[in-house]
């Protein structure tokens, strides 16, 4: 039965339940989000003009610069017989119309570039990033609550290891037991050799697979996913299982902890919905963390399991000093870090009411 | 007043940090243990290593056996001999490398936390645009540019380590500059300058230390990393980390890929033990705790 | 029979150095509907007798002695199922309403989990009792309420919420640790009339923990004084209080500064530090502070004699009358 909001006004409280703050708080963010994004392009301009020599000359191939129209033409286009400013403006304005140039070596716009290379890149980290999470929280957890016990000890040494063995070694490593000798996985590549893949939607595909029903391609695309995206996964366990345990023992003696043992709830619940709860945003922050992790390891682990991804087009790109193509790359991965972050931040309003006021 | 159970005497102010009673945590002895032995390897490599690690006098591509304990490469080189003096270019590098992101870092951070106007948003902004490339990206796009070798490997490297070194020691200069403890001092008529020195410098250390320490194990990870992928140290240089990248395309030849990497774990792993070990003692409160950004 | 009968508690504590005695044999008894009071400065053992009670204390502590509670012994019990009648039986009040309710669950989730688990109420109808208690305690427009958070409230009126929950298992007993201690002084008073109403209207058992000899005044009526873990004096509140006959008790009224004292009269401190678990003296616990102390009182340990309805734990017994 509805109260009489006359008794709400009179205590002075706001009647409407707008939360308006939390629109304030997330409009701030997202300002805070275009600055950054506004300086990642101008970094990303910045260190191309550190690169010596014209960079038409190979950005068009030796033929076309042969042509000096084609030559003409490009800096035309890119603003560069220009000052700076105006070059910088001219990349800007090309950048929000989508035209990040024409890489050197694919000689595709960039822009197909990174749509080819990016879901592939996506399907290994969701894969991996969930498994991290999946295992290392609870880890974490348990590490917390048997704290200083042997399991914790041991716990500790064996996320210390795993944050300690560099990605590439581990790929090799799982490629020669689980590949060479046991012939469990296959080496490299997203699909058997010889295999096409399944019609687009996504890029995804064990996803597309599934959504077209081809049920046995799901199966060999997950099944070259799974080395890579353990091996990916390594690291963050390791970091996740380590900031989710100090996450808890930060707030594991606080008060409210012990006043909801005091009311009689069984420690489960206690530890699941007051403890894990008020670690939450601690452990939202690795996640955001570990986002950043998986592409810096990407591209390792690309290399080496012959993965069409970002990572290796970045790599590509940063051996031929393939200039459109690195900043397109580093444009992307700043965005979606930014981006992350910007989601992460706005998950901390929500799971803390005590943010919202801010 | 907490209605906490008065057990032991809460400490107020600012602590100082205790090292002794460290070496009774198993796991900095077995750290240090293991630094010290790659550095003494380090130093002592031209005694220790049985061959000369450029010399291509040996049979190609042999398992391991006595004469060659680590096998030998795709060059007939003795692996053993190579891992050895690996350690010669990746920990004095790291070292290097972590003392310089270390000052910068630490100097700018403390500007920007002591005098705050200007400096503090200009540095601010430049570490939140550092974090927002995944150092592997940053340092690629560096070293490509610079040309790809060890030394640029190490400059890119810097780039990427100094701003967690800024934040950290930002952070602590904002909330100890805040204490009654140095307000007090100020009264009592200390100069900013001293007031820096005496007062704020020494509580940095605790947190900076462990930083560093812990740096120094994703410094030799990331070194190792940039030269596996041809960024950094160039051939014949017995670089772990290419030594690695040369082993996964002979990766029949287990032994040539596997021993380097193991050396870059050992001594990685050393530094995390001991650096996590530190921070049980001089940053209890965490603050080291990483780069990221946070609400505030 | 007692609602709750405590015989000789005594709870160790291990820490990194040694372990600590903090409570040293510690008996009193708290009958149906009355207020008794702890008194005692930090360090005494008064919190820590009462969570040691309730299975409240961290792992490393031991706890030995009795504690019949409604013919049960809560310090046998095993811990599942002190848990359980605690939880029931027992509310707790802490002395921080900020720190003790969970910053991000909502006030209702917090009034309405313990219901819910120990009697399997549904929402609706532990979010009405929730509503109904909270009216009691004086929360406007509590329905609104339910749906805040504690941040939104101010002081008292989070330690007001902080009772509504303590009461909503209908307990038999509860206790309140510094209830007024974090609050402004002009907030206190309420808080106080509200428990002795509340204690009133369901002829509610409270144990009062608090330093403040005043609120003890206004409240309690029966007293137990702490000092160094042990209890040096107790009695019924009033009678306690006007005669006090611990050198101790009488120092802390004497402490306490009077509204009729004449101006420019020094106020009156007790020498010395209130004694630590860990470096307690020998013998009487207070005797270094006591200005009456004599040579056995630095080596023997005084008993609590029974004089009539008090407590003594002094041979000297300087003001008896």
């Amino acid at each position: 039965m509805a109260r009489d909001s006359a008794a709400g006004t009179e205590s002075g409280r706001p009647r409407s339940r707008a939360p308006w703050p939390f629109f304030r708080f997330l409009g701030r963010r997202l300002v805070a989000l275009v600055v950054l994004a506004i300086g990642i392009t101008f970094v990303a301009f910045v260190l191309t003009q550190l690169v010596p020599g014209d960079p038409a000359l190979s950005a068009l191939g030796p033929v076309t610069s042969a042509d000096p129209e084609a030559v003409a033409a490009y800096h035309e286009h890119w603003g560069m017989d220009k000052p700076l400013p105006v070059q910088y403006g001219t990349y800007l304005w090309n950048l929000v119309q989508g035209d990040l140039g024409v890489s050197q070596l694919s000689h595709q716009p960039v822009l197909d570039d990174l749509r080819h290379t990016i879901p592939a890149t996506m399907e290994l980290a969701f894969l991996s990033i969930a498994f991290a999470i999946a295992v290392g929280v609870p880890l974490g957890v348990i590490a917390a609550v048997r704290q200083n016990r042997a399991s914790d000890h041991a716990l500790r040494v064996v996320s210390l290891a795993g944050i300690s063995m560099p990605t590439f070694w581990l790929a090799l490593l799982a490629l020669y037991v689980f590949f060479f000798r046991l012939d469990w996985f296959p080496g490299g590549g997203r699909l058997d050799p010889g295999t096409t893949p399944p019609g687009e939607i996504t890029g995804l595909y064990t996803v597309d697979a599934v959504l077209h029903g081809q049920f046995s391609l799901a199966w060999d695309a997950l099944h070259h996913l799974i080395l890579p995206a353990l091996v990916l996964a390594a690291f963050n366990v390791s970091l996740i299982t380590r900031y989710t345990r100090s996450a808890i023992l930060e707030v594991i003696h606080d008060d409210y902890v012990r006043a909801a043992r005091a009311k009689g709830l069984p420690e489960r619940t206690v530890v699941i919905r007051h403890v894990l709860r008020a670690a939450l945003p601690s452990v939202i922050t690795v996640i955001g963390l570990v986002f950043a992790n998986v592409l810096t390891g990407a591209v390792l682990v690309e290399n080496i399991f012959a993965w069409p991804g970002i990572g290796q087009y970045a790599y590509q790109a940063s051996l031929e000093l393939d200039l459109p193509a690195i900043m397109g790359v580093s444009l992307f991965v700043a965005v979606v870090y930014v981006t992350v972050n910007f989601v992460v931040d706005v998950l901390y309003g929500v799971i803390d009411p005590r943010l919202r006021l801010t | 007043m907490s209605s906490a159970p008065m057990l032991v005497p809460e400490e107020v102010a600012i602590r100082r940090p205790r090292v002794r009673g460290l070496l009774s945590q198993p796991l900095a002895v077995v750290g240090l243990v293991i630094a010290v032995g790659w550095l003494l390897i380090a130093i002592f490599a031209p005694l220790i290593a049985p061959y000369d690690p450029l010399a291509q006098d040996f049979p190609l591509t042999q398992a391991p056996s006595r004469e060659h304990l680590f096998g030998t490469d795709e060059l007939g080189r003795d692996v053993l001999s190579r891992v050895i003096y690996g350690s010669r270019l990746s920990l004095p590098l790291a070292l290097l490398l972590v003392a310089l992101a270390t000052a910068l870092g630490s100097l700018l951070g403390a500007m920007a936390g002591y005098f705050r106007s200007w400096v503090d948003p200009v540095v601010m902004r430049t570490t939140d645009l550092v974090f927002a490339f995944p150092a592997i990206i940053l340092a690629m796009v560096v070293t490509a540019s610079l040309g790809p070798n060890i030394r640029n490997a190490v400059l890119a490297i810097v780039i990427v380590a100094w701003p967690s070194y800024a934040r950290v020691v930002r952070g602590l200069v904002l909330s100890i500059g805040d204490t009654e403890f140095v307000h007090a001092s100020r009264l009592l008529g200390s100069s900013s300058r001293r007031t820096l020195v005496h007062d704020v410098l020494p509580n940095l250390a605790g947190p900076v230390v462990v930083l560093a320490t812990l740096d120094l194990a994703n410094a030799i990870l990331l070194l190792a990393g940039l030269s596996f992928l041809g960024l950094g140290a160039q051939p014949p240089d017995p670089e772990w980390g290419s030594m690695v990248a040369v082993g996964t395309q002979y990766f029949q030849y287990w032994w040539m890929g596997t021993f380097p990497g193991l050396a870059i774990f050992t001594a990685v792993i050393a530094f995390n033990f001991l650096g996590d070990s530190l921070r049980d003692r001089l940053d209890p409160r965490g603050v080291s705790r990483g780069k990221h950004q946070g609400v505030a | 029979m007692s609602l709750l009968a405590v015989d000789e508690l005594r709870v160790r504590v291990a820490t990194d150095d040694r372990p600590l005695q903090i409570v040293d044999g510690v008996s009193y008894a708290v009958d149906e509907g009355r207020i008794f009071g702890i008194a005692g400065e930090s360090g005494s053992g008064k919190t820590v007798s009462v969570l040691a009670l309730m299975g409240l204390l961290p792992r490393g502590a031991s706890v030995t002695g009795t504690a019949r509670f409604e013919g049960n012994d809560l310090v046998s019990m095993p811990s599942a199922r002190l848990r359980e009648v605690c939880g029931r039986e027992i509310g707790l009040v802490f002395q921080d309403p900020l720190t003790s309710f969970h910053p991000m669950l909502s006030v209702g989730r917090q009034l309405t989990e313990h219901l819910r688990h120990h009697y399997g109420t549904s929402r609706t109808d532990a979010r009405g009792r929730a509503v109904a208690l909270l009216e009691e305690v004086r929360i406007p427009d509590p329905e609104t309420a339910l749906e805040r958070y504690p941040h939104e409230f101010s002081g008292g009126m989070r330690q007001r919420i902080a009772i509504a929950g303590a009461l909503m298992c209908e307990p038999r007993l509860l206790i309140a640790d510094e209830p007024t201690t974090a609050l402004d002084v002009t907030v206190q008073a309420g808080i106080l009339r509200l428990i002795d109403r509340l204690r009133r209207d369901r002829s509610l058992s409270v144990i009062l923990i608090t330093h403040d000899l005043g609120v003890m005044s206004a409240l309690a009526d029966d007293l137990a004084i702490f000092y160094g873990g042990r209890i040096v004096e107790d009695g019924p509140a009033e009678e306690l209080l006007a005669a006090p006959r611990h050198p101790y008790t009488r120092a802390l009224l004497e402490a306490l500064p009077h509204p009729e004292t004449a101006r420019g009269a020094p106020l009156h401190g007790i020498p010395g530090a209130p004694a630590q678990p860990g470096s307690l003296p020998s013998g009487c616990v207070f005797h270094p502070r006591c200005a009456y102390a004599i040579e056995s009182c630095r080596t023997e340990v005084p008993e609590l004699r029974r004089i009539g309805d008090r407590g003594l734990a002094c041979p000297v017994d300087p003001f008896a009358p």
